[in-house]
């Protein structure tokens, strides 16, 4: 089998290699041409959109429509542009990425290491929150939300977020440590370190690629979420995805397609942005996790 | 009283007991080797020691202190995993200095430690590489390092060689022992090899189903097993347990046994006492380099039966040659010296050494009197 596999390697001809080339290209413009359509449109005059002509290039190339999407697009009633709504995303997303995943790493450090009594029953209702509808736990966060006082703000949304980012960074977490040798925490509970010590000198530093994982995951999720944005934080605490709404349903003057690409880009920004840099650090700890589980 | 005591000792899991009543005694200066066949509770008793699990009955001591509900980091011992549990994101150096540090010990005399440590075991052209830089030995080294830097009442190990090559762990078998001779420290080591067992130990507890079956010197254990799971398991190959009879004739008391043909042959016990026990079904317990040719016999032995049975296999094995026969009904080894000229099916005469003969009830399972020699 092996062999074979081996030898049909050797013999793949030129003609088959241009064959999978270009199929891998086909597919990726297939994947990439919606954005391709988005980033042409976004740097078109409104009224070269409107003649019908969406896949052309640019006759004439403007960043207006960034400039209008980023400062001066009118989201819903104030023309303030996306930008203090990508400010509001910024400061819901970092604490809320940092937190969960920092809970999730003591959780999964917990769950492994530091077993108790009911310990898989709270992993199994913990695991439970990421597969729970988030329509159905609308109302009570709303109530909950109110009793604490935050609703409608940032913070509530943070604390949202972190709530429903747990259930993953623990799965991650508690997978990545539950391969990690008991014997490095028995070694250094014998050379003296506790429990606080054992995670910050020795599992945490060693949790790199999960680290990678965990941060990437939860940044997209809650940055991308509409949902919760929507239901908790109106107005002036909106996050981005929920003003992009607000900008393209705005239903006063003309409908500035231009604007509403370059607004959508900026909010995928980010995420694009993460993808980018950490995607090689997404893969390879998935594979960490994995290969070693 | 010892400097290590294990008083009494049990341990359960939930219903599970995996433990029962260990007491042993252990004098400083000591290396005691726990051995026995994998889940007879060896390293669980190594981290009852340890305080890494809870006793559940009983109590340990060291040097007079009861450590029970002492933390690990508390009891001034030390110990070396199977995995050897190297911090993978430290230095070597940090790996055997971060007790030290955790201790509160200061920088300078960390470093001290650990020049004085990385001398002893030759790894100063270690300390800046991360453990998976390093060779199964190297780490084993290191993870040694790691024990000796704190300079504890007691070292533990649990199966510390038992990941390198058979080569490498003789080597470090030696260094280990080398070691616990100039330092004069009191260990506690863990092993199913029961050749480790033997070279490295000034005691051994045999251990099965969370009980010791007999403690005692290398020589007591080998010589002298207080049971039929001693008897076979030290030692390899293992002791052979013949099915006899004891008859009490008048020139004295003689094990019965068949031989390939089924002939009855006569061994003399060589002792008065075994009379009680005529007619009676007995094993006996002869070590193969007990069953060997006239030459070889141990000529310092008062008593050698002469036998005739037939071989069956031979095999060489570089300092000696075993061969198999059949007694009592079962297929026993015979050690022989390595160029003795004998071929399968031959009818050749053994010379048994009946002196160091022990004798076992084949029911109980337990030694019948002391031996006759020493
Ligand atoms: N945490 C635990 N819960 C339940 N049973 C356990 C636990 N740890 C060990 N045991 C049981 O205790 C017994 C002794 O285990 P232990 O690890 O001491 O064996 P061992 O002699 O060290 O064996 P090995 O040579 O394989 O390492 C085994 O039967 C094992 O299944
Ligand atoms: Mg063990």
């Amino acid at each position: 089998m092996t062999v074979a596999a081996q030898e049909n390697i050797v013999r793949t001809s030129q003609s088959v290699r241009v064959g999978i080339y270009l199929a891998l290209i086909v597919f990726a413009l297939f994947y990439l041409l919606p954005f391709g359509i988005m980033v042409i449109n976004s740097v078109k005059p409104l009224i070269e959109i409107t003649e019908g002509n969406m896949i052309a290039l640019p006759r004439e190339w403007t960043i207006d429509p960034w400039l209008s999407a980023w400062s001066t697009a009118q989201i819903g009633v104030e023309p303030t542009g996306l930008r203090p709504y990508f400010v509001n995303s910024i400061v819901m997303a970092l604490p809320a990425v940092a937190i969960s995943t920092a809970l999730g790493a003591i959780n999964g450090y917990i769950l492994t290491k530091w077993q108790f009594r009911g310990a898989t029953l709270i992993f199994g209702l913990l695991l439970f929150s990421c597969f729970i509808p988030f329509q159905i736990v609308l109302i009570p966060m709303a109530r909950v939300l109110g009793v604490l006082n935050i609703a409608g703000t940032t913070y509530g949304l943070i604390l949202v977020h972190v709530v429903y980012g747990l259930g993953f960074s623990t799965l991650f977490f508690r997978n990545f440590y539950a391969a990690f040798p008991n014997e490095l925490v028995r070694a250094a509970q014998i050379d003296g370190a506790g429990f606080f010590r054992i995670f910050w000198r020795i599992m945490l530093p060693s949790s790199g690629p999960i680290l990678a994982v965990c941060c990437i995951w939860q940044f997209t999720n809650i940055w991308n979420d509409f949902l919760f944005g929507a239901s908790f934080a109106s107005g002036s605490a909106a996050p981005m995805t929920v003003s992009l709404n607000n900008l393209v349903n705005s239903s006063t003057g003309v409908r500035e397609y231009n604007v509403h690409f370059a607004g959508a880009i900026l909010a995928a920004g980010p995420t694009l942005l993460v993808y980018i840099i950490a995607g090689r650090y997404f893969v390879r700890g998935l594979m960490a996790g994995s290969v070693k589980g | 009283m010892g400097f290590l005591n294990i008083n009494g000792v049990s341990k359960s899991y939930g219903s599970l007991k995996v433990l029962h009543g260990i007491d042993i005694e252990v004098e400083e200066g000591e290396f005691l080797v726990l051995v026995g066949p994998s889940g007879c509770g060896k390293s669980t008793l190594l981290n009852l020691i340890a305080g890494l699990e809870d006793i559940t009955d009983g109590e340990i001591l060291i040097r007079d202190r009861v450590i029970n509900g002492v933390h690990p980091s508390e009891r001034n011992i030390a110990m070396v995993f199977q995995s050897y549990a190297l911090y993978p994101n430290m230095t070597v150096g940090q790996n055997i200095t971060f007790g030290l540090e955790m201790h509160g010990v200061s920088k300078k005399e960390r470093k001290i430690a650990l020049d004085e440590v990385a001398k002893l075991l030759r790894i100063e052209n270690l300390l800046h590489r991360k453990p998976k830089q390093l060779s199964g030995g190297q780490r084993q080294r290191v993870a040694m390092g790691r024990a000796l830097v704190r300079n504890p009442d007691v070292f533990l190990f649990d199966e510390p060689l038992s990941n390198l090559d058979a080569k490498l762990r003789v080597d470090m078998r030696t260094e280990i022992k080398k070691l616990h001779q100039n330092l004069g420290t009191t260990i506690v080591y863990v092993t199913h090899d029961q050749i480790e067992a033997m070279t490295l130990s000034s005691r051994i507890a045999v251990m099965n189903d969370g009980y010791v079956q007999q403690l005692g010197t290398p020589k007591e254990i080998y010589d002298n097993p207080q049971n039929i799971f001693v008897a076979t398991f030290m030692g390899s190959p293992a002791m052979n347990l013949i099915p006899a009879i004891v008859r009490a004739l008048d020139d004295g008391t003689v094990a019965e046994i068949s031989l390939y043909d089924g002939s009855l042959e006569h061994l003399p016990f060589g002792r008065a006492d075994m009379n009680s026990w005529d007619g009676r079904e007995i094993l006996l317990g002869l070590r193969p380099e007990m069953i060997t040719d006239e030459e070889s016999a141990d000529r310092k032995s008062q008593n050698i039966a002469r036998i005739k049975n037939r071989i069956e296999v031979t095999e060489p094995a570089g300092s000696d040659t075993f061969i198999s026969m059949q007694a009592g009904g079962k297929s026993i080894v015979a050690r022989m010296k390595s160029d003795i000229d004998v071929k399968p099916d031959q009818v050749f005469p053994f010379a048994i050494n009946m002196d160091k003969a022990v004798i076992f009830d084949p029911v109980e399972g337990i030694r019948i009197q002391a031996n006759i020699s020493s």
